[in-house]
């Protein structure tokens, strides 16, 4: 076994420390170490999004990177959409419009839109499609998850909520 | 599944890499933007003794224009070169190339070095690389040199670097002007690795005939492949409908034996590539000038 390594990284905003096997992906580090479920793991080769995170502000699959290499960074993960249990429009956009069904695939979804709204509160269909084109759901069919987008959209532009960098 | 064990390094310049490599040569493997590495690391498909991380070394992240030929660090991820104004008008190509790759998430990480670097023959970068005469920059012990496109890639995921050599700059000659450009390809989903794609560049003298063309077909081989061939059938011919069927029709002669897997067969992939390159240079000759 590799020698543990020290990493120092902020996740929604608090600071954490820890030690860990260079081998350890950041996803399983979020969910296993600092006790952050909410971002899932699923095919863990990069395809399915659901473990879609915000490194420095941008959408990026958990599954392919390692903890070491988050040291120093700044790292938004669905926990942080809703830190005083209120929910962000984008939530409460997919809930309206029935952009989930088991949910599974919902966390990668969520920050995949916050960043596409975070760019651009206004995007085209295109835009829309090839963003959520890197995450896979098997239940919606995902003409509600691009309601919803739409939904979403138009709520982050009239709220003060708009996106902020994660 | 998980990665199985590693040593991990994260040398902050080109140079302490070069030393990494050469320190555990045979069993180091250079990390960049991880977004095929860590897949064959998940999978236990790679089980490298020590990754070297490159994500340290940031001056190899630029993009810098000089007489409109670009260099762009290896280290520079393709959603920057995606967003990067000079590449969209510099090098039209590339820019449309870049978003055909994966998706946004996954160009949010992965870089343009580690394309070239691990020559993956679906991957639309090296074909681009090939179209558009770029030269790749490997930096080594004995200093850095500069490697064709049409040299570098060798095989089925394997380039001209020497084990102890890392990719430090690519760089695109300056693009004609008038030169009309198209990329095609055709994935089972949008953001899959390309079953067959094709990259054209296309330029015309004054009387409008074709004074160049170029053509190289990706996921059709072991390499970005060239047809040459199907290239010379345009030179010195005016454009027709019939002509650019007939150079189409010779894609064929430089593909020998194209990959047969459940995603298509040889022959399908054999058909998409006359087809892609029919459509592709029409599409190029819409943007195409008469030169000076």
């Amino acid at each position: 076994m590799a020698a543990k390594r020290q990493v120092r990284l902020t996740v929604n905003g608090t600071q954490y420390e820890a030690s860990v096997e260079p081998r350890m992906t950041l996803v399983d580090f979020l969910r296993g170490e600092l006790g952050l479920n909410g971002t899932h793991v699923g095919c863990e080769h990069g395809v399915c999004g659901a473990c879609t995170i915000l490194l420095e502000g941008r959408a990026v699959r958990a599954c392919l990177m390692l903890a070491v290499q988050a040291d120093g960074a700044n790292i938004m993960t669905v926990e942080g959409l809703a830190p005083d249990g209120k929910l962000h429009p984008i939530q409460e956009a997919f809930i309206e419009e029935h952009g989930l069904q088991c949910g599974f695939c919902t966390p990668g979804f969520l920050m995949s839109v916050y960043e596409l709204l975070h760019d651009n509160p206004n995007p085209s269909e295109e835009a829309i499609l090839d963003s959520l084109g890197g995450n896979i759901c098997r239940c919606t069919g995902y003409q509600s998850i691009r309601k919803s987008v739409r939904l979403a959209a138009e709520k982050v532009r009239t709220s003060s909520s708009a996106p902020q960098g994660g | 599944m998980k990665p199985p064990p590693f040593e991990y390094a994260a040398p902050g310049t080109v140079q302490e890499a070069i030393a990494l490599l050469q320190q555990h040569e045979g069993e180091a493997k250079i990390l960049a933007g991880g977004q095929s590495l860590m897949p064959l690391l998940n999978m236990r498909l790679a089980r490298p003794g020590i990754l070297i991380d490159l994500n340290k070394v940031t001056d190899l992240d630029y993009i810098r224009e000089t007489n409109g030929a670009l260099a762009i660090g290896a280290m520079t991820r393709k959603r920057t070169v995606e967003d990067s104004a000079l590449v969209k008008s510099h090098q039209p190509l590339l820019h449309a190339a870049t978003v055909l790759i994966a998706h946004p998430q996954i160009r949010n990480r992965g870089t343009v070095g580690g394309s070239m670097a691990q020559a993956d023959p679906a991957a639309e970068y090296p074909a681009i690389a090939v179209a558009l005469d770029a030269e790749l920059q490997a930096a080594g012990p004995r200093g850095s040199r500069s490697i064709k496109a049409s040299d570098f890639f060798v095989s089925y995921l394997t380039t001209a670097l020497e084990p102890n050599e890392v990719l430090a700059e690519v760089r695109f000659p300056a693009v004609p002007r008038g030169t009309g450009w198209s990329v095609m390809e055709v994935a089972r989903r949008h953001g899959d690795f390309a079953m067959t794609g094709v990259a054209v560049t296309t330029a015309l003298d004054a009387k409008g005939q074709f004074s160049a063309a170029r053509i190289v077909l990706f996921g059709v081989g072991p390499t970005p492949v060239r047809a040459r061939a199907a290239e010379q059938v345009l030179t010195g011919q005016k454009p027709s409908e019939g002509l650019l069927a007939q150079a189409a029709q010779k894609v064929n002669d430089a593909i020998e034996e194209p990959l047969s897997d459940v995603h298509a067969s040889a022959e399908y992939r054999r058909h998409l590539a006359q087809v892609l390159t029919r459509r592709a240079l029409a599409e190029a000759l819409t943007r195409t000038g008469t030169g000076q």
